[in-house]
């Protein structure tokens, strides 16, 4: 996705941005910055969080591997904002936050949901899951990132996305909150 | 790039050709269409041509499952061919590699269906 030096994305693109970048210079170029957006619970939502994020990825150094897995990441974090948090209602948005601190990308993406049980989500590798159709989204965000905090409430679902720059062989823990 | 498919049919097994992603929205629902049509005409030997796929997400996944299990309650059998690395990927971490019959050679394939 294509962005100018504000972080503003051309019109038609469908984003709805609130600029909160912490100067004014081109977002997630270096070290030490912050660009976030406010966007409407759509499928389209999804699509432009994936390509961001991969935009985002690529400008911090990952690899291609890496910036395969964080889109993908983000993409499935996307998903369940905008279907399994806000339900898809206009009225609702999606916050998307990238930061890029010295040695990690942080990529915070909160809905405006009743905030996931995450007790009631099952294991998706256990044998009388493998079939199910859903219920394979966190799981994989897990897989593909280094660290990853849930932080569910009444307001709506909170969730960070964190991977290291130069690469990290953890894969997935889950953080304690 | 969305998706886009085309079937054949060699020897009773129909081969659907997909090509891009399968994912949330238009990909999964083509996919569904696909293969709910296809059991609706009683074509239920289905070989999914994957090599063209570049990319999956979770609802793609689901979508594929969903494909596998509605052929066999119908009594039939749907296979997967030619997987990209990332797509073998996924469904090697989601532990579905050995759920589905993957195969890597069309003609085999074909031949491996119940006749």
């Amino acid at each position: 996705m294509v962005s100018d030096e504000l972080g503003r994305v051309p019109d038609g693109v469908g984003w709805r941005i609130s600029l909160q970048l912490q100067d004014r210079e081109k977002p997630v170029a270096m070290s030490q910055r912050r660009v976030s957006f406010t966007l409407d619970s759509t499928l389209e939502t999804v699509n432009n969080a994936e390509a961001t994020a991969s935009n985002m990825a690529s400008e911090a150094g990952f690899g291609e591997d890496d910036i395969m897995k964080i889109a993908m990441a983000v993409r499935e974090a996307a998903i369940n904002a905008v279907l399994h948090g806000n339900a898809y209602d206009p009225r609702k948005k999606v916050w998307l936050e990238f930061e890029r601190t010295g040695r990690d990308l942080v990529i915070t993406i909160k809905d405006q949901g009743k905030g996931i049980d995450l007790n009631a989500i099952p294991d998706p590798l256990a044998p009388e899951n493998l079939l199910k159709t859903s219920g394979r989204g966190i799981f994989l965000i897990r897989s593909f990132m280094d660290e990853v905090q849930i932080n569910p409430s009444a307001a709506g679902t909170e969730i960070k996305l964190i991977k290291h720059v130069h690469g990290s062989a953890a894969g997935g823990k889950e953080v304690s909150q | 790039m969305t998706m886009k498919s085309n079937t054949r049919q060699i020897d009773g097994v129909t081969i659907v050709d997909i090509s891009g992603r399968i994912t949330l929205g238009e990909g999964s629902i083509i996919l569904r269409d696909t293969v709910r049509d296809l059991i609706s005409k009683g074509n239920k030997k289905i070989l999914l041509n994957l090599g063209d796929v570049n990319y999956i997400d979770s609802s793609g996944i689901g979508e594929l499952v969903s494909a596998f299990t509605t052929v066999r309650n119908q009594g039939g059998e749907l296979k997967l061919l030619n997987l990209t690395k990332k797509v073998h990927d996924l469904l090697q971490i989601t532990k579905l590699y050995t759920v589905f019959d993957v195969k890597d050679d069309e003609t085999s394939a074909v031949k491996s269906f119940t006749r």
